[in-house]
């Protein structure tokens, strides 16, 4: 049986929050009455014309240079002519062969295995309208009508293509997750996939190991989530393999990823490539990116997801938590004002990404609708660490706080958790566990030490958690062994 | 007093501000002519006559209450109607546009505003300006009032018949291959075609959208100067438009050509023009020559290939331009079963032969395969054009040729084929190729008694010593004589 690799490069498109759109004053809201965000330019009425928007090319020079992307001195728009009704020209703005950034790449890190992925292009465009299908099969073409809605057409949209260098779905959800962290790090876009703000479309083929040439590709559309991103890619991993081992051969088409099914299908074949006829378009003049300008873009850049979780390591927190510490709304902001306030980085991260962010999950809610502070982090850090509270006792506590029953001290006595401190309590609770396991301690005399966690277990049971869990096991070692 | 229709600008508004004429009455004067001159001329899709006669009466009071907004204020002008004009049908002379009214003014239409002009109406034009006779019009052609058998060229038909005949006592225009200045001198009126990005696009329909120029008609260099000076300069909404100062276009306007360079363009002048065209073209250089001018003979080779390049950049600019023109959000539909089908129809009902046979040309020289040899050869050309001028311009003060080759031709003469058609701006296309000013001035008239006009060119913003050498153009030349159908009994 053959080995095969898969080769996947990800087109990722994001639409930026700037005030008014890429080519007109119209405001970038979303959520309004349909078509009333609109003015004759993004409606492309006759005689209209664009006006590119500066703080739409300050956003797609910061994703470039994020991306360590070379920047052109001069790049250009062109037309990308194609009829579509909710396309209003029927041409889209768009760039081809000078983007305005290029050759850069994003590291990412599946596993512990650091890859680089390269970026071919980053380079602006124009959103199009949205078409509403009513009736039949809501696609447009069993539809009974349709209706258009102009306020997405003229948002500036940055389109940033990959090289083919992914290689796995992990590593294909790891790219659009450390994407979506710079983005939103950046702050010029919020980069949401279930919103549209920021879509994926995948390019996936599969090759004998070993072999140079690239195979035929499938483009996956319709991936809303990181999740399904990773679901798509392999699954139409999986589906290339099984149709080429069983003879076939795969076919360049556009495939739709289906949530519900979790299977990629046919749209349409690419055998009728659309030519897109681009020519340079003559209503703008050439971008110029002067070298000031470009440097003034770098220095302005915040720390980057990469740089951030570096330094969040350094500190003692490990890769998993330095991941969700930097890609969690809300999360970083907290940790990062605890550390400033001298809290403990592996004890204060732990709790972030794992009870935080579960609470958030559980509770369909903001981390700023919690009633924490970072105060409150750095307060139950001291606890732990002067023994007041038991590992167990503090995520208890967080509990508590996190709904909103008061600083760290407070929960910890409203519900008793302060660890006992007097040693004759826990040792009169060990010697009732002690008396009522007679076969536990037996095996632990001869030899057997596994029942010791159990006689923990029933201490810690005993004293409601309040006990020092290592106190209490080396008392029911000293007291089983001697 | 003669009629104020056949006033020029600056009499009329001198004749304002001596309290001997109303916008009023001038307006009247002017829709009068045209009421009686349109159902032979044609010149107009729209006469807007109530709300001309409003805007004149704001004109009357607020000059009377001392606000002058300067020369345009209270003067009739004529928009070519592929200018978007606010409440004001705008149909380029299209099918497809039938019914369209636009919910914004173009730029020149607000600054025309601003200026205290007064719009009578919208003029006639080949279809979203392609073409050379004003024959391809969706509503019907516009005659040339100097013989109504004869085109008044095109595609701004409509605006020179308009200044020539009365109707209006300005015009604009828009210029891509010489859509200006080729009916100005089919119809005996000035018309200048500005530096590119010179005057605001924004809102005039685009045809080709890096050749597409607004300018002015007149029925005199000075009045040329006025119409300028309301629509020039940078203009926010459009992003080709020149930054900075407006230059003054009349610092030298009365300093004569002694010691000026001119140059005769061998290949624009000599093959395939009219002899009667040719002969007045060389009596106005040698008046130049008289008036103190060094006129030399230059040769710019590239020019014999501007036709061919324009004829596959303009159409592949249009291809996209006039794709928004769909059924789906304005102007004509037609049934169709699916999107794609009502889409397809509506093209194939709403836009005429001409303008279908430029969509089909400018998407083939776009296409895979085809866009080297076609487009990219074009605009190589085109660089090349731009070199060759420069290089001129480096010698020469100003280039001179006949604005067209032949005078007006008959209606119906070549629309059969649209070679022969093409072939009216061999002599305009070259500096909407290089972006330069260009203007055509009224030299004399032919054995027919058909106007002859002398086309000028300067480099790009070089329209004050344009203006200047074809002030004295039109002083050499002394044409006085007027359209038949402006001095016949139409006044009564
Ligand atoms: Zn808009």
């Amino acid at each position: 049986m053959t080995d095969y690799e898969a080769v996947i490069g990800i087109e990722t498109h994001v639409e930026l929050m700037t005030d008014s759109k890429m080519f007109c004053g119209c405001p970038v809201i979303f959520g309004e009455p349909p078509n009333t965000t609109t003015c004759p330019v993004c409606l492309g009425l006759p005689g209209a014309m664009p006006v590119p928007n500066a703080k739409a090319m300050e956003g797609i020079l910061k994703i470039g240079t994020a991306l360590d992307c070379e920047v052109a001195e001069i790049s250009y728009f062109h037309r990308k002519n194609y009829f579509y009704p909710d396309l209003p020209k029927n041409y889209q703005i768009s760039q081809y062969d000078v983007p305005i950034c290029h050759d850069g790449s994003i590291a990412i890190d599946v596993d512990g295995a650091p890859t680089m992925i390269g970026i071919t292009r980053v380079h602006m465009e124009e959103d199009t309208g949205k078409s509403i299908h009513m009736g039949g099969g809501g696609r447009i073409h069993d539809a009974e009508y349709s209706l258009l809605d102009f306020n997405r057409s003229g948002v500036p949209l940055v389109e940033i293509v990959t090289e083919p260098d992914i290689r796995s779905a992990d590593q294909a959800r790891a790219y659009g997750a450390e994407l979506q962290r710079i983005v939103r790090t950046l702050g010029v876009s919020d980069a949401r996939l279930e919103e549209g703000s920021m879509r994926f479309d995948a390019n996936i083929s599969i090759r004998p190991v070993g072999q140079e040439e690239l195979g035929i590709r499938a483009e996956v559309k319709n991936v809303n989530s990181l999740r399904s991103l990773q679901r798509a890619v392999a699954f139409e991993i999986e589906r290339q393999i099984a149709h080429v081992e069983a003879g076939g051969t795969v076919v360049q088409e556009t495939r739709h990823w289906n949530e519900e099914s979790g299977k990629t299908t046919s749209m349409r074949s690419k055998e009728e490539s659309e030519d897109y006829r681009y020519f340079q378009e003559p209503d703008l003049v050439p971008i110029e990116v002067s070298a000031q300008w470009r440097d003034a873009i770098v220095a302005g850049l915040p720390e980057l997801p990469a740089a951030q979780r570096a330094r969040y390591e350094a500190l003692g927190v490990d890769n998993r938590v330095a991941g969700v510490l930097t890609s969690t709304e809300g999360i970083g902001e907290l940790f990062e004002e605890a550390m400033e306030a001298g809290g403990d980085a592996r004890l204060i991260g732990n709790w972030l990404s794992g009870e935080v962010v579960a609470w958030t999950r559980n509770e369909n809610k903001a981390v700023a609708e919690a009633h924490l502070e970072a105060a409150h982090l750095v307060e139950l850090a001291g606890l732990v660490a002067d023994s007041t509270l038991s590992a167990s006792a503090a995520k208890q506590v967080l509990g508590g706080v996190l709904a909103g029953e008061g600083t760290p001290t407070e929960v910890a006595e409203a519900r008793d958790l302060v660890q006992i401190s007097d040693s004759s309590v826990i040792e009169a609770e060990v010697d009732a566990v002690l008396a009522a396991q007679p076969d536990a301690v037996a095996s632990i005399a001869g030899g057997d030490m596994k029942p010791i966690g159990f006689l923990v277990g029933q201490v810690m049971r005993a004293t409601g958690g309040k006990a020092d869990p290592k106190q209490v096991s080396d008392m029911i070692r000293a007291k089983t062994t001697s | 007093m003669s009629d104020p229709a056949d006033l020029t600008i600056s009499e009329a508004g001198a004749a304002m501000r001596a309290g001997a004429l109303t916008s009023v009455d001038l307006t009247e004067a002017v829709l009068q002519r045209a009421r009686v001159t349109e159902s032979e001329l044609h010149a107009f899709l729209t006469l807007d006559q109530a709300g001309a006669k409003s805007a004149a009466e704001a004109a009357d009071a607020s000059l009377a209450a001392g606000d002058d907004a300067g020369p345009l204020h209270g003067i009739p002008i004529a928009l070519k109607d592929n200018m978007c004009t606010k409440g004001i049908e705008t149909t380029a002379a299209s099918q497809i546009l039938s019914g369209w009214v636009p919910p914004y003014n173009a730029t020149v239409v607000d600054r025309l505003a601003a200026a205290g002009a007064v719009v009578v109406g919208k003029t006639n034009l080949d279809e979203f300006a392609m073409g050379s006779s004003t024959e391809n019009s969706a509503y019907g052609t516009t005659r040339n009032p100097w013989d109504t058998d004869t085109v008044p060229g095109g595609s701004s038909g409509g605006s020179a018949a308009a200044v020539a005949a009365g109707s209006a006592m300005g015009g604009f225009g828009s210029d891509t291959g010489g859509s200006i200045r080729q009916p100005a001198a089919l119809c005996g009126v000035v018309g200048l075609k500005p530096t590119y990005g010179l005057v605001s696009r924004y809102g005039l329909i685009a045809f080709a959208s890096s050749l597409d120029q607004i300018g002015p008609f007149a029925r005199s260099v000075d009045d040329a100067v006025v119409l300028l000076e309301a629509i020039a300069g940078f203009d926010i909404h459009d992003a080709t438009s020149i930054r900075g100062e407006v230059p003054n276009f009349r610092g030298s306007l009365n300093e004569g050509v002694a010691g000026l360079k001119i140059g005769i363009v061998t290949e624009l002048s000599t093959t395939g023009i009219d002899p009667e065209v040719k002969a007045a073209v060389s009596r106005t250089v040698d008046r130049l020559s008289d008036a103190g001018a060094d006129v030399v003979d230059v040769s710019l080779p590239s020019c014999e290939y501007g036709l061919s390049a324009y004829y596959l950049i303009a159409p592949a600019e249009c291809s996209a331009n006039l794709a928004r023109f769909d059924g789906v959000r304005f102007g004509h539909r037609a049934e169709g079963l699916t999107t794609e089908d009502m889409m397809a129809a509506t093209r194939a009902e709403g836009f005429g032969p001409e303008v279908i046979r430029r969509i089909l040309l400018g998407t083939y020289a776009l296409s895979a395969g085809y866009y080297d040899a076609f487009y990219g050869q074009a605009q190589r050309v085109r660089t090349l054009i731009r070199r060759q001028f420069s290089a001129a311009y480096e010698d020469v003060d100003i280039l001179v040729s006949p604005t067209s080759p032949t005078t007006a031709f008959p209606i119906g003469d070549r629309t059969a084929d649209p070679i022969a058609m093409y072939y009216a701006d061999v002599c305009t296309i070259p500096v909407n190729l290089t972006g330069d000013p260009g203007i055509s001035v009224p030299v004399g008239l032919d054995s027919k008694g058909l106007p002859i006009g002398f086309q000028l060119m300067a480099p790009a913003l070089g329209e004050e010593r344009l203006l200047q050498v074809a002030k004295v153009v039109e002083d050499q030349a002394v044409f006085t004589d007027r359209a038949a159908l402006a001095t016949s009994e139409v006044a009564s």
